[in-house]
């Protein structure tokens, strides 16, 4: 047993989205990513004398949708406080954020692992605004700040110590960004910073009820950065404890280049943030009528989604998982069944075995030429015996190719299945004239040799043979005479 | 006489007979402005060229008929912490002196809606924290009665401009007194708003859970006319509230009749400080009220004596957070030749603020900081609750409450200025009416044996400002 088996690590997650709202959470400023400097702002998010904050009521549906997802009970007033601390990317002197009452508290999120399921809770989420972003110059006693960021509204998602292990967490992390993803509340971009995580890390003996002293990992934007990270830090604590050394409770950062975390700032340096209820802004108020609004437009959830895929149309946990990863391709799929209900288990291999390896780059679900009823049509053609799996596949590639409909391709190069009877058998009587040693070689015992005489009827017919017909003639032939 | 000695009532009626124009108002303003230098009471004057244009624009207007706002023509001053597109504003801080507002507040918008013109920024304390205007930048405003003594704070600028005639009527901003006390000190009528019944958007804050913008005008008619234009609910403002705007003029003339009206005795028993002028001068008045039909009541407000405690730990607080802001990164005063970003800062506010700022501010952190929170900021709002509550108490038995606005006629420059305790007792009566975020206002109220105008206060429930201006425009024609 090694001696990083003896120890148990605990992690928490606290995530940061970025909300899909078009304007900020304190202004009407536009939250564009990717415009000139400083031009997506207001008075407001500049921070100039006299702006004041109110309060966008997007932002607060898309923070309920995101804590309805998880089971949190909504708060009926909730309550935001100024965090202060001097930054020249955070314009106020303060940023505005949810304290003591965030709007919602108590919510869960299960992990599915291959051999676990683990229930993480979910303490809080509080809304908050994004500060603005610093860039230091190489060499220049100049930082330059872009303020477009600034206002832009966020909701922290912070989970209890639940997790285990780094792969629990990235599977954590998973779920939630696939969540806040299909809730449309966030595009979980990361490496453009919209969906971000800080974890709470530490570890204990097995056994052990108290915590260990935790570090805490800041702004790490990948899932790999995460799992390595945490990986990297359960080493460096249990070595310092095995050396006898203590662990210290303090903000560290991720290298991913070096793969290892430094130290930013030890607890003591850490600030007084002087939390103060924002008296700018009153309570905020959701009365139940306005929860029941939002709870009725939510958008079915992956989990939900998977396990009625796997009910509903006898699919695997792994083609139901595949489908469900993103809400664009579930809803892709379930258009085709509209289209055909027949076999959805077909229809699924063709989602995940050939659209899926067209969408890359800046063809999305979307945006493939094969629509879903197109999709459809094929795999009931495919169905009825028109068309062999092989033969789909060419339909296929001239469909995206060409955006045309199976039908029009399939008699445009004459790919109909030849399922004609008489027609394969005057190409098998052709093949016995040409190959007499083969035929009395299998009936003299070698019956491996049927796959090869379907293999020549096939290549005579250009691949339309029907290959069920194909073979059940051949076998009546070479068996029964 | 000249137009600028006019209440904006009769200048409105001048106008309407014409018998004046807008710019000659502005004309007989800038001159008054010009020979009034002495008293110090504008940072800004606006353009001349600009004002005239603006005048005449008016004017035509008016010749030919066209539909006018109910100031049309009127020269308003403003308190120099409300932003004005275009304008220098420097809420009296050397931090802001050279700040250009690139933004219209919404009362300077609801101003010109209704034809006003705006014609300069006035003089104050330092980010509105003062009761004297000895902690302007600018230096001290002196008051118009009395150039020796002090004009009030933290709007001494408009109210000197308002009794000196340098304007119609102005705009100050209330925090703890800041528009009634100067109001009381300069012989003018002085109104801090309901919290909520005017926008913030755009006045610099000093407290934002106490400040509230109102009117200073030389009646009590003018008080009603200018809360009619500059009140309402602003979207811009969460803490503005949405409610009807009542045509507040045509309370003033209503009387007092069948009034309740309730003497607090915490504000005249003898350890309050109250000079004895001041309270002879209260209870004159009182006896006039009671003369013209009003019912007097005795009340309690029993957490008086902490208000101003109260109210130096939530104001002091909330300010030390919302000056965060100038830190010297995107506009106002920037150290010179800082190395570092933490000496930028320190050098930068150290050297933009005045003394009484940073005592502010250093305070308001205190009372902020982890291990302390609970003994002072919690306990404070926890006491202004219970303030609150007296109010609401008493409200259930009179319409109205009436005071001293302040303890003493104006006093003489430096003659609190080293003790900021003593300083602070300036708003011993006018503190609670913020905590608690009512309406009150302030009329003249005789003088004391120096000749120095003296004040009585008036507060009633949240909302009922219809109320003040009864007893107050009683008042008015009582003590004429």
């Amino acid at each position: 047993m090694s001696v990083y088996d003896k120890y148990e690590v605990v992690i928490g997650l606290e995530v940061h989205c970025q909300l899909l709202t078009d304007s900020k959470i304190f202004s009407s400023a536009p939250t564009t990513f990717g415009a000139a400097p400083n031009t997506q702002v207001c008075e407001v998010d500049l921070g100039l004398p006299g702006a004041l904050p109110v309060l966008n009521k997007q932002a607060v549906e898309f923070a309920i949708r995101a804590g309805l997802a998880l089971g949190c009970e909504i708060r009926p007033t909730s309550q935001f406080a100024r965090k202060n601390y001097f930054y020249p990317d955070l314009p106020k002197g303060y940023q505005i954020s949810q304290h003591v009452h965030p709007i919602c508290e108590h919510g869960s999120l299960t992990v599915e692992l291959e051999s676990l399921s683990r229930r993480v809770r979910v303490m809080r989420i509080h809304m908050e605004e994004d500060a603005g972003k610093s860039s230091h110059l190489e060499g220049k006693p100049v930082s330059l700040v872009d303020l477009n960021r600034a206002g832009v509204p966020l909701i922290e998602i912070v989970s209890e110590p639940d997790l285990r292990s780094s792969d629990e967490a990235v599977a954590y992390l998973k779920e939630l960004h696939s969540i806040v993803v299909y809730l449309g509340v966030c595009d979980g971009n990361m490496e453009e910073g919209s969906f971000r995580c800080d974890a709470n890390v530490s570890v204990r003996l097995h056994g052990q009820a108290e915590l260990g002293t935790r570090a805490e990992l800041k702004n790490i934007n990948s899932f790999k950065f995460i799992k390595d990270a945490i990986n990297y830090e359960v080493r460096r604590q249990i070595d310092l404890i095995e050396a006898g050394q203590k662990i210290v409770q303090e903000t560290r950062l991720y290298n991913p280049n070096k793969g290892v975390t430094f130290s930013m700032r030890s607890k003591e340096e850490s600030h007084d943030y002087r939390y103060f209820p924002e008296p700018d802004l009153p309570l905020l108020v959701i009365d139940s009528a306005w929860l029941e609004r939002v709870r009725a437009a939510m958008p079915e959830l992956p989990a939900k989604k998977r396990a009625r895929f796997v009910e509903a149309y006898d699919l695997g946990a792994h083609d139901a998982e595949v489908l469900c990863a993103s809400a664009p391709v579930a809803d892709y799929f379930e258009a085709a069944i509209e289209g055909y209900a027949k076999n959805p288990k077909v229809l699924a291999n063709w989602v995940i075995n050939e659209l899926l390896r067209e969408v890359s780059g800046d063809q999305t679900i979307d945006t493939v030429p094969v629509r879903p009823p197109q999709l459809a049509r094929l795999v009931e053609l495919i169905d009825t015996g028109v068309l062999s799996g092989k033969l789909a596949k060419q339909v296929f590639e001239a469909m995206v190719e060409s955006g045309q409909e199976a039908d029009a391709i399939v008699e445009e190069k004459g790919l109909v299945q030849v399922s004609d009877e008489g027609a394969i058998t005057q190409i098998i009587d052709e093949i016995f004239e040409q190959n007499p040693g083969q035929v009395s070689a299998f009936r003299e015992g070698k019956t491996t040799l049927i796959g090869w005489f379907v293999g020549q009827v096939m290549k005579q017919s250009r691949g339309k043979a029907n290959p069920q017909i194909v073979n059940d003639l051949l076998r009546a032939k070479l068996e029964g005479q | 006489m000249k137009l600028n000695e006019l209440t904006m009532t009769q200048l409105k009626a001048k106008f309407d007979d014409g018998q004046a124009t807008a710019s000659a108002a502005v004309a007989d303003v800038l001159s008054a402005i010009e020979a009034g230098q002495k008293y110090n009471a504008y940072i800004t004057v606006c353009e001349a060229d600009t004002l005239f244009a603006r005048a005449e624009r008016i004017d035509k207007a008016r010749i030919s008929g066209a539909p006018l706002g109910a100031l049309a023509g009127v020269p308003i001053a403003i308190k120099d912490n409300m932003c004005m597109k275009g304008v220098r504003t420097t809420a009296g801080s050397r931090m802001l002196e050279n700040f250009i507002a690139p933004y219209d507040a919404t009362v300077v918008e609801r101003l010109e809606a209704a034809g006003a013109i705006i014609v300069g920024k006035t003089n104050l304390d330092e980010f509105a924290m003062g009761s004297s205007n000895e902690t302007s930048f600018f230096g001290p405003v002196k008051n118009p009665r009395d150039s020796e003594t002090i004009p009030g704070g933290s709007s001494g600028g408009s109210a000197a401009a308002v009794a000196a005639n340098l304007c119609s009527a102005a705009l100050g901003s209330d925090t703890g007194g800041s528009v009634r006390q100067p109001a009381s000190h300069t012989g003018t009528v002085g109104l801090k708003p309901t919290y909520g019944r005017v926008s913030r958007f755009g006045l610099i804050a000093f407290a934002s859970s106490l400040d509230q913008i109102g009117p200073m005008t030389k009646s009590v008619e003018d008080a009603a006319l200018l809360l009619e234009a500059i009140a309402g609910h602003d979207p811009r403002d969460a803490t503005s509230v949405d409610r009807a705007v009542p045509a507040f003029q045509s309370f003033v003339a209503m009387g007092v009749e069948g009034m309740r009206l309730g003497i607090p005795r915490e504000y005249f028993e003898a350890e309050a400080g109250v000079d004895p002028d001041v309270l002879a001068n209260v209870r004159g008045a009182i006896q006039k009220l009671e003369e013209a039909g009003a019912t007097i009541v005795d009340i309690s407000l029993p957490h008086t004596e902490y208000a101003v405690a109260t109210y130096y730990l939530i104001a002091t607080a909330e300010a030390s957070s919302n000056l965060a802001r100038y830190d010297g990164v995107r506009y106002g005063y920037r150290a010179d030749e800082a190395k570092t970003l933490l000496e930028m800062y320190e050098r930068t506010r150290a050297e933009g603020f005045g003394d009484e700022i940073k005592r502010r501010i250093m305070l308001g952190t205190f009372v902020l900081s982890t291990g302390y929170y609970d003994a002072y900021y919690r306990k404070a709002q926890q006491v202004r609750t219970l303030i609150s509550q007296d109010f609401d108490r008493a409200f259930s038995k009179v319409d109205a409450i009436v005071t001293p606005t302040a303890p003493s006629a104006a006093f003489r420059f430096g003659q609190k200025s080293a003790d900021p305790l003593q300083m602070y007792l300036e708003d011993i009566y006018t503190i609670s009416c913020n905590l608690a975020g009512l309406p009150g206002i302030s009329v003249p109220c005789g003088t004391n044996k120096a000749g120095l105008p003296t004040g009585l206060q008036m507060l009633a429930p949240r909302f009922e400002e219809a109320t003040l201006f009864r007893v107050a425009g009683q008042c008015e024609r009582s003590l004429a």
